[in-house]
């Protein structure tokens, strides 16, 4: 009994070192885990393929560094799977701490695939306002991106040429780890009717869930477990996969920790009772 | 006559009554005006950062003037704050974008920013351990409810989960399309009145606490 009342008192490093332990270890050691596709991810990846050449994918860049674990290894893996079919990627942020991030991975897939810069992909960058941007872009895209991010006019590019508004846009996915998604979906889906799919970090993939059921998106991608599912349906296991197992171990040792508290709880409980029954 | 709050009130009015009306109606003149709005709009977003970047050096600015309380990371953050931008600047003219791969501005973005936010994220995963030890007791039904679930969406949302049983991530799935998105699509439909019912006190001039 003893040890339970212990361990309801243990210092919180004890807590911090396990946790480390369990997240280090399984990088280095690398066990592997089978990543099975849930429906939600494996809708986005479908519809993608389904898309016929040429097709036109925006990508919305709406995270930082804090969420790159979760969104740079799914943005990779869908950067992967646009060039190998031959689709033409947009970029643009909404957060201006995330341009670098979605620059970085274009550059690198595109150097993978040997895309064209401004013929097979495009990168818009940032510009401020975002509300204003998704509404407007409903109407003409200029209006809000003249130039890409290099200052470069737009009209110069073969990528751009008819392309003006949400029509000529083909699926629109958000990266996002906060609310902007929720201004592409009133907007860009509601009002311009885009296709729309979703990448949200795994704290606020639950908030998406009912725009999925309503077919307000056509599919989900939730977490640094969504990003593993779809890195293993482009057949690129990467750095999600590599994740998962530090995953799976972290979430299994906070498990046992709630139990064990739990325990220290009840015994605690049942020692006062009795001690108040004396 | 118009004075006062009444000016920003009878803007706040107009404008927000031509967005309604451009929304239904995207034809002229109100498609016309909503583009006015939105460009205004973007531009007004552009300046609110130069009132941010103000409000941040102004404040700390003060705090090494004044001697406050931790006074030191207010040079610190002066310091960065004037090097990124002076860096960002001097790559713009450089290499044509401070985005440049060979920027020193990138090298700054990747070997500061990124480790500090990710370093700050990431300590998330220790406190959620060491609060659920501490926290997360079976206190009540309820409560009880609610950790069996937390457990099986845990395990159910991560690959070990499929190693127990390839039912659990099912469960899971259900879990998060049905029960969870039931509470969520309440709670989603009252916030979205209770906006729509903020929205309408502000155009009709009733709410005006965002003025003060």
């Amino acid at each position: 009994m003893n040890i339970f009342l212990k361990l309801s008192k243990v210092d919180r490093r004890f807590i911090y070192i396990f946790i480390a332990l369990v997240v280090i270890l399984p990088l280095i050691l690398k066990p592997k885990f089978p990543v099975v596709p849930t429906k939600p991810v494996q809708d986005v990846y479908d519809y993608v393929e389904n898309l016929p050449e040429g097709s036109k994918v925006m990508i919305s860049i709406d995270y930082d560094a804090a969420s790159m674990p979760e969104q740079q290894p799914f943005l990779e893996a869908l950067l992967r799977q646009l060039f190998r079919n031959k689709l033409k990627p947009i970029l643009v942020v909404q957060w201006q701490l995330g341009a670098p991030l979605g620059t970085t991975a274009l550059e690198k897939i595109a150097r993978e695939t040997q895309a064209i810069y401004g013929v097979d992909y495009i990168n818009l960058g940032y510009r401020p306002g975002y509300v204003a941007q998704i509404v407007g872009i409903g109407k003409e895209i200029r209006d809000y991106f003249k130039t890409d991010y290099r200052n470069i006019p737009l009209d110069s590019f073969p990528i751009m040429k008819n392309v003006h508004n949400y029509n000529d846009i083909d699926l629109l996915v958000g990266l996002e780890a906060g609310a902007t998604y929720l201004v592409w979906i009133e907007y860009a889906g509601g009002r311009f009717k885009q296709k729309i799919a979703l990448a949200l970090n795994a704290v606020s993939a639950p908030d998406a869930y009912y725009f999925y059921q309503s077919k307000q998106i056509i599919g989900l991608v939730g977490g640094m477990k969504g990003a593993a599912e779809y890195e293993a349906l482009v057949g690129k296991p990467d750095l999600a996969v590599a994740g998962m197992a530090s995953q799976s171990y972290s979430h299994l040792v906070i498990i046992i920790f709630i139990i064990l508290g739990n325990i220290a709880y009840f015994v605690e409980k049942s020692r006062k009772a009795k001690e108040g029954g004396k | 006559m118009l004075k006062g709050k009444g000016i920003p009130v009878f803007i706040t009015f107009i404008v927000g009554t031509i967005m309604i009306f451009s929304f239904f109606i995207p034809h002229k003149p109100f498609g016309d005006l909503e583009k006015i709005s939105l460009n205004w709009y973007s531009i007004i977003a552009g300046f609110t950062m130069l009132l941010g970047v103000d409000s941040l050096i102004g404040m700390h600015y003060r705090k090494i003037t004044r001697r406050t309380g931790n006074w030191g990371y207010s040079i610190v953050l002066i310091a960065g704050f004037t090097g990124t931008v002076v860096i960002g600047i001097i790559e713009t003219i450089r290499l044509g974008t401070a985005f440049n791969e060979a920027s020193y501005f990138t090298y700054i973005y990747n070997y500061f920013i990124v480790p500090l936010q990710s370093t700050m994220f990431s300590l998330l995963a220790f406190f959620i351990a060491s609060a659920a030890y501490r926290a997360f007791r079976a206190r009540n039904f309820d409560a009880t409810l609610l950790l069996i679930t937390a457990i099986i969406v845990m395990l159910g949302r991560v690959p070990l989960g499929e190693q127990i049983s390839p039912n659990l991530p099912k469960f899971t799935e259900w879990i998060m399309q049905v029960p969870q998105m039931a509470a969520k699509r309440g709670i989603g439909l009252g916030i979205s009145l209770g906006a729509l019912g903020v929205s309408i006190r502000i155009l009709l001039g009733i709410e005006r606490s965002y003025l003060s």
